[in-house]
């Protein structure tokens, strides 16, 4: 169970997210919408820890996972990557061969079984719909693989670590409509295994594959609810205007 | 009618520019090409001589490159053995610590360095290498060693310098997934960013061996210039291009001492190019 409470977080001086509280429910898909700048994706950024790298960034209040501060000092960051795994906005796959790709974050855990590499590599690849494109090309470059295929490619590395959350930062906006037409169909496979968080500019998007949906605007949560319900019959006037294009 | 005017008149200045640098290459190639095998072709030579023979007093007919070739060779590889390590430690800690102010520091420090004449590394190479050998091993202290470590600190800013930029030009993205998945910084370095920038990197090693074989000047001031084939490194030596620079005021051009420097410069002409091909391929290697 993953849930922010009073979350704000400062670049320097200026207030970024002014208190966020939300609760992503468990193995469904929660979409963050909002306009460009709205602090969606630093709210993302917030819930791994990839803001730690840049000393600019302050954060006030709780993230928890299972009951637990995630911004603890006795966090291991190292685990908490392997249990929040992210997909980002470009497809980047290493230059590294594909098995390597998707046992990497096993390999750097340390993992050094053959066995156990290839059947969580295999089983990755399944689910992350790759496996019948990939199977016989595992030795070759990731970077051979079209752009749509690399971001699956992403994703499968990103399960491989069995990870409970999954964050996606825009994760179609790169590729054409068929690639992503390919990954959403991926995700909304991986519902009911995974608690899945999606970052996504694209309200057709979020309409198809999210359960549930947060609306945000100037680093405030405007709205959070069903996703079938707040596109049908939302309740603020400003989730209203974004909605239908009436907005800015 | 104006933009037509334009459009040929850039046309006409390339094309004259591109004339002009390919009339220049070719007739340095052709020039040091057929000077570099006249003595070949005179018989004055032969070319089983120059490249096994140990022997070089072209007065005396003897002209056996051989030494030259492997103190050349000896100087560049082993300075390229020892900057390699040192500017990729040096590289990584200015590129993946980006922290640290002494990072923001170093890398314009390595940028001057990169200017500075070669007599100055020279020099300072006999005021400080040639006296520190000399208290160390014995002997004058001029020495293929005292060479090396001229070279040494002469191509470090050049190599460094490269590889902090092919470190630079690896996409901050790679990092950041790499990062996510649960690898630790050092992991990240190790298997993703030093991978990714392994042409550019071997491109930095390459091109700072292209500068130390053909170094000339501050060689020559600290190596010994006795043209024997070297034993060890301690023993005084003689370059390809130290020999070339001591002798060719010397002698008369078109006799058998002045054509067999030219032969040496043809060596030292074909050394480049291969050190040009194999930064290509290697690049090459990259966009794969």
């Amino acid at each position: 169970m993953l849930e922010v409470k009073n979350l704000k977080l400062f670049y320097g001086d200026n207030e970024a997210l002014h208190g966020i509280n939300l609760e992503f429910k468990d193995k469904q898909i929660t979409a963050l919408i909002g306009p460009s700048g709205c602090g969606k994706s630093t709210l993302l950024r917030t819930l791994n820890r990839m803001h730690d790298d840049n000393q600019n960034v302050r954060i006030e209040g709780l993230v928890s996972l299972d009951g637990k501060d995630i911004y603890q000092k006795d966090t291991d960051l190292l685990d908490l990557r392997k249990n929040v795994g992210m997909v980002f906005q470009q497809p980047i796959a290493f230059p590294m061969s594909v098995y390597n790709n998707v046992a990497y974050g096993l390999q750097v855990a340390g993992i050094k079984d053959k066995a156990a590499l290839d059947a969580a590599v295999e089983k990755s690849l399944k689910q992350a719909a790759l496996w019948d494109e990939v199977k016989d090309m595992l030795d070759k470059s990731g970077l051979s693989l079209s752009g749509g295929q690399q971001q699956r490619l992403c994703i499968a590395r990103a399960l491989a670590v069995e990870p409970e959350i999954l964050l996606l930062d825009e994760p179609t906006s790169a590729l054409d409509p068929i690639s992503a037409n390919k990954v959403e169909e991926t995700l909304v496979s991986l519902k009911g295994k995974y608690t899945m968080v999606a970052v996504t500019h694209n309200m057709q998007q979020a309409a198809r594959i999210s359960d549930w949906t947060a609306f945000m605007m100037n680093g405030d949560l405007v709205e959070y609810g069903k996703t079938k319900e707040m596109f049908i019959s939302p309740k603020e006037q400003r989730t209203d205007d974004y909605l239908n294009g009436r907005f800015g | 009618m104006k933009q037509k005017y334009e459009e040929l008149l850039g046309r006409s200045i390339t094309g004259i520019s591109i004339t002009i640098i390919c009339i220049l290459v070719f007739s340095i190639l052709y020039f040091v090409g057929a000077k570099g095998i006249s003595m070949f072709v005179s018989g004055d030579g032969s070319i089983v001589d120059f490249l096994t023979g140990t022997q070089w007093d072209p007065g005396d007919g003897l002209v056996g490159a051989l030494p030259m070739l492997v103190t050349s060779l000896m100087v560049t590889l082993t300075s390229a053995l020892i900057a390699s390590p040192l500017a990729l430690i040096l590289a990584i800690y200015v590129s993946e610590v980006s922290e640290s102010k002494l990072a923001q520091f170093i890398q314009p420090l390595i940028e001057v360095l990169v200017g500075i004449p070669s007599v100055v590394y020279g020099l300072l190479g006999l005021e400080v290498f040639v006296p520190m050998v000399r208290n160390a091993f014995g002997g004058t202290g001029f020495s293929i060693l005292t060479g090396v470590m001229v070279l040494t600190l002469m191509i470090l800013p050049t190599v460094t310098s490269l590889m902090i930029d092919g470190l630079k030009a690896v996409p901050k993205h790679y990092r950041t997934a790499s990062l996510a998945l649960g690898a630790t910084q050092l992991q990240t370095i190790n298997r993703i960013v030093l991978k990714a920038a392994r042409p550019a990197l071997l491109t930095a090693i390459i091109f700072g061996m292209t500068r130390a074989f053909g170094e000339a000047l501050a060689v020559q001031m600290v190596i010994g210039n006795v043209l024997v084939m070297p034993g060890s490194l301690l023993s005084q030596g003689s370059t390809l291009t130290s020999t070339l620079t001591m002798g060719i005021g010397n002698t008369i051009l078109g006799t058998l001492p002045n054509n067999a420097l030219w032969s040496l410069a043809l060596v030292l002409l074909i050394m480049a190019l291969f050190f040009n091909i194999l930064i290509r391929l290697v690049g090459r290697g990259g966009d794969n």
